[in-house]
């Protein structure tokens, strides 16, 4: 175990932002689930990855620009997530939590397998040619597409929060998820809230695996790793906390990748592991509490 | 002699300042009733004699012993019961299984504990009852069922909330009953009440709470006629008396 | 059901159940002999697992901990230092035994439950395949391979699959064995009061505490038991065998399945899912992770409409029988 010098460390606590800023996104859709239905949808990764084959199939068929992809992996994937939540969520609202969790596993293990079955569990990669160049400032190397998914993902987040904030629909989302009752005496219709609610995060995640496509692997496989580093974010920001879920994001993106400087190899994701332990145990309501945004 | 006392007890949550400086103290075999509005405070304080809310400040003795900061486990071990203002019954287990998990306290074997169940079940009109789910049951069996598990655990106090709040005339007239038979059997009650027939007709003693502390105390004649009790209850919804 | 008649018929089934599977190796053949050990395997896993998340109604996701702990302290001590595997078994069995109190105590002190104690202990059975992984790339690349001794009770391995059944056969009784008396007695009542509401059941003297942590060091033992047998089984182990999550869904389907907190409920639920896992592993032929789909829908399907697993089913639908008539 060598300590780096601190190019390295400044380049690994640059890349840990610009990943940062995508785990906020994947965890802000998760949040966003959690906060408004108290799912804790563990399908989210799955959803990710459907989101980068979507880019992945584009590009290969059709040559489509992987940014373009945005616009048809954002409605595919908000589609998908109503869908699921309209006929298969929806039964279990009142179920114990274990067993919502069980089902939304059950979820994942299809929607990964069933791609594993369609696509094969070869590892693709796509290219972005006009990226291909990484920029330097100083002795830091910036790649460009984790550059330019770091720019989205901020620019997806704050119009999310403008919907959130601005719109009827976003506050009735806001209101369900803070006074249930109360939304429901309003005469706000709970059920179309929460399948929106899981298609935007759903399309959130879906987004955020089109950005990564780019730099990261694709294969069905993929959406394991990123869920579980989505629940250390969501529970390290507070469950149900907006904000929380973007801050998450990048403290654990700096902690993952500032990590991997000192760890060897597969240790990075042991440390991730550790944290959401150490936060569930002594820190369940996250660094900024259970509120939701 | 004392069985039941608390000191100074103080709880505040987050801003709420849910129960302030209260004492009061439990004569061995009265029947103690604890009146106020909603919201007065009065679950709080079941929950801080019987170890599931940890005070602030202040101090409950029980048969003479601190135990203040006890888990709930160690106070029902030590003779102390209680039952909820929701009912919290074992829902998917039968009527009998969950008095005879009760029983279980004090009877380790399952072919008696089970004999101690089924006794307890007759005492509150449960017994045709007992292999039905605690799930199926109606709101006034699961009262009874509340108070059936609680006794099942052989206790010398018993802690009750507003079980006879929600029930039927009848039923509520049964329950009423039951209590007198509790106390009966030698066991001191502390009870939190809504329902005016129930407190006047059993309690010896009333302590009324308001905004977390003890505004009056006294026997239930001059409770009903006490000013400061009477403008504690302006503008709730509910009559005193209404019951005939 | 607890007339003499009743208790009779229920004894004179099971000799005839037992009689049944002690024979059917003599007229199967070995391929046939494997399946059915799977089952018996799976069955196990799940006795095991339902112990602590069927009857004590805390679900984890992450038994592979376990497993593996088992897995690996019973043959890293048989490689190395030649420890016997039946002692190496019983070894295998406490180390899981203290992993279970270590982490029981920490969640159960902290107060986690429901679905987050669920992820946690998913979180700690990744933990182990990571540093198994990190630790077995450079000693072992291939995974663990347990020398041939031969054919060999003392060894614990065999040429033929016969004995491996009938090991597992006896474990999975002793299993089954072990949660019919905690379902008859004190302790069982305790397990499932915590499970249906914990703080009912604290204040009825149940020190929750105690006996989650009870519950969980029984079923980290026998998991962790389990994880010996499976090394022994096919002589070899690695990282994704013993502490993969495709282990933990195994050993949480089963009870689901057929039945969490029911004696037999894992067994049918393991028989039904193995069965449906070779189906679809011959029709299918070599597309990896078919059964995990087939797992999937099976969760879905049994969540949605089935919460209390086939024999939970059966039980609400007697009863509604016998009420509604």
């Amino acid at each position: 175990m060598s300590l780096p010098g601190l190019p390295l460390l400044l380049q690994s606590i640059v890349n840990g932002i610009l990943m940062g800023g995508v785990y906020g996104l994947v965890a802000i859709g998760l949040t966003l689930i959690f906060g408004v239905m108290k799912i804790i949808n563990f399908a989210h990764g799955s959803l990710m990855m459907l989101g980068m084959f979507t880019t992945y199939w584009l590009y290969v068929f059709l040559g489509l620009d992987p940014y373009l992809s945005l616009l048809f992996s954002i409605p595919c994937l908000f589609v998908l997530g109503l869908l699921i939540e309209r006929f298969l969520i929806a039964q279990v609202l009142d179920a114990p939590a274990h067993n919502q969790l069980l089902l939304t596993l059950g979820i994942s293990l299809f929607i990964e397998n069933f791609a594993l079955f369609l696509w094969t569990p070869n590892f693709r990669t796509l290219e972005v040619t006009y990226l291909r160049k990484a920029a330097m400032v100083g002795t830091v190397m910036i790649s460009l597409p984790k550059l330019v998914a770091f720019i989205f993902a901020i620019i997806l987040t704050i119009l999310l929060y403008c919907f959130l904030k601005r719109t009827d629909m976003g506050k009735a989302i806001r209101a369900a998820s803070e006074e249930r009752e109360g939304a429901l005496t309003v005469g706000i219709n709970l059920r179309r809230i929460y399948y929106v609610a899981f298609g935007i995060g759903a399309a959130c995640v879906g987004a955020a695996g089109t950005l990564t496509a780019p730099f990261f692997y694709v294969n069905p496989n993929v959406g394991g790793i990123f869920v579980i580093t989505a629940f250390v974010v969501v529970v390290l920001g507070g469950m149900g906390n907006f904000i929380g879920a973007l801050v998450g994001g990048i403290i654990i993106g700096l902690a993952e990748s500032v990590g991997a400087a000192f760890v060897p190899g597969q240790l990075k994701q042991f440390i991730i592991y550790f944290i959401f332990i150490l936060v569930l145990l002594f820190k369940p309501e996250g660094l900024f509490g259970r509120t939701s945004e | 002699m004392v069985i039941l006392e608390g000191r100074g007890l103080t709880k505040a949550f987050g801003g709420l300042q849910a129960v302030k400086d209260l004492s009061f103290a439990l004569r061995d075999g009265e029947i103690l009733g604890i009146i106020g509005p909603n919201g007065a405070g009065k679950t709080t304080l079941f929950n801080l004699l019987t170890g599931f809310y940890r005070p602030d400040a202040g101090r409950v003795f029980f048969k003479g012993e601190n135990v203040t900061g006890l888990r709930p486990h160690q106070i029902c071990k030590r003779g102390l019961a209680r039952t909820f203002q929701i009912t919290q019954p074992f829902a998917n287990l039968t009527v009998l299984e969950n008095v005879k998990i009760g029983a279980y306290s004090r009877i380790p074997s399952s072919p008696e504990a089970t004999q101690e169940a089924l006794r307890i079940l007759g005492t509150v009109g449960l017994y045709e009852r007992r292999d039905e789910l605690a799930s199926a049951l109606s709101v006034g069996h699961r009262k009874n069922l509340e108070l059936a598990k609680a006794l099942a655990t052989r206790p010398e106090l018993i802690l009750l909330d507003e079980v006879v709040a929600g029930l039927n005339p009848k039923e509520g007239d049964d329950m009423i009953a039951y209590i007198k038979g509790i106390r009966e059997q030698g066991i001191t009650v502390l009870l939190i009440e809504h329902v005016m027939k129930a407190i006047m007709s059993l309690c010896n003693r009333i302590i009324v709470i308001h905004y977390g502390e003890r505004i009056a105390e006294g026997v239930p004649e001059e409770i009903s006629k006490n000013p400061k009790v009477i403008e504690a209850y302006l503008g709730e919804e509910y009559v005193l008396g209404r019951n005939q | 059901m607890n007339s003499t008649a009743g208790r009779t018929r229920n004894i004179l089934v099971i000799i005839i159940t037992g009689v049944i599977l002690l024979i059917l190796p003599f007229f199967m053949g070995g391929y046939y002999v494997h399946l059915v050990t799977m089952i018996f395997f799976f069955g196990y896993l799940g006795v095991a697992w339902n112990i602590l998340g069927g009857y004590a109604g805390q679900f984890s996701f992450g038994h592979a901990a376990f497993f593996g702990v088992g897995a690996f302290t019973s043959t890293l001590l048989q490689v190395h230092l030649g420890v016997n595997p039946w002692i190496g078994l019983f070894l295998a069995g406490i180390a899981g035994l203290i992993l279970g109190l270590c982490i029981g105590s920490l969640s159960f002190r902290y107060g986690l439950r429901g679905p987050y104690f669920a992820l946690a202990m998913l979180a700690l059975a990744e933990m182990f395949r990571l540093m198994a992984v990190e630790w077995m790339t450079v000693r072992y690349p291939l995974g663990i391979t347990i020398p041939l001794k031969g054919d060999s009770l003392w060894y614990f391995q065999f040429r033929s699959k016969v004995p491996y059944y009938y090991i597992m056969l006896f474990m999975m009784a002793a299993a089954l064995y072990l949660t019919h008396v905690i379902e008859g007695k004190k302790i069982g009542s305790y397990f499932k009061a915590i499970r249906e509401n914990e703080s009912a059941a604290e204040a009825l003297g149940i020190n929750a505490f105690k006996y989650k942590l009870l519950a969980m060091a029984m079923s980290s033992f026998l998991t962790a038991v389990g994880g010996t047998f499976y090394a022994q089984y096919y002589l070899h182990i690695d990282e994704e065998s013993a502490f993969g999550v495709a282990i933990s869904i195994e050993a949480l389907l089963g009870p689901i399945l057929g039945g969490a907190g029911t004696v037999l409920g894992p067994v049918l639920g393991a028989g039904i899912i193995e069965g449906l896992s070779e189906t679809t592993r011959n029709l299918l032929g070599g597309y990896s992770g078919v059964h995990l789909m087939v797992y999937g829908t099976i969760l879905i399907f049994v969540i949605i409409f089935l919460p209390g697993g086939i024999l939970g089913g059966l039980q609400t639908a007697f009863r509604k029988l016998s009420r509604g008539g």
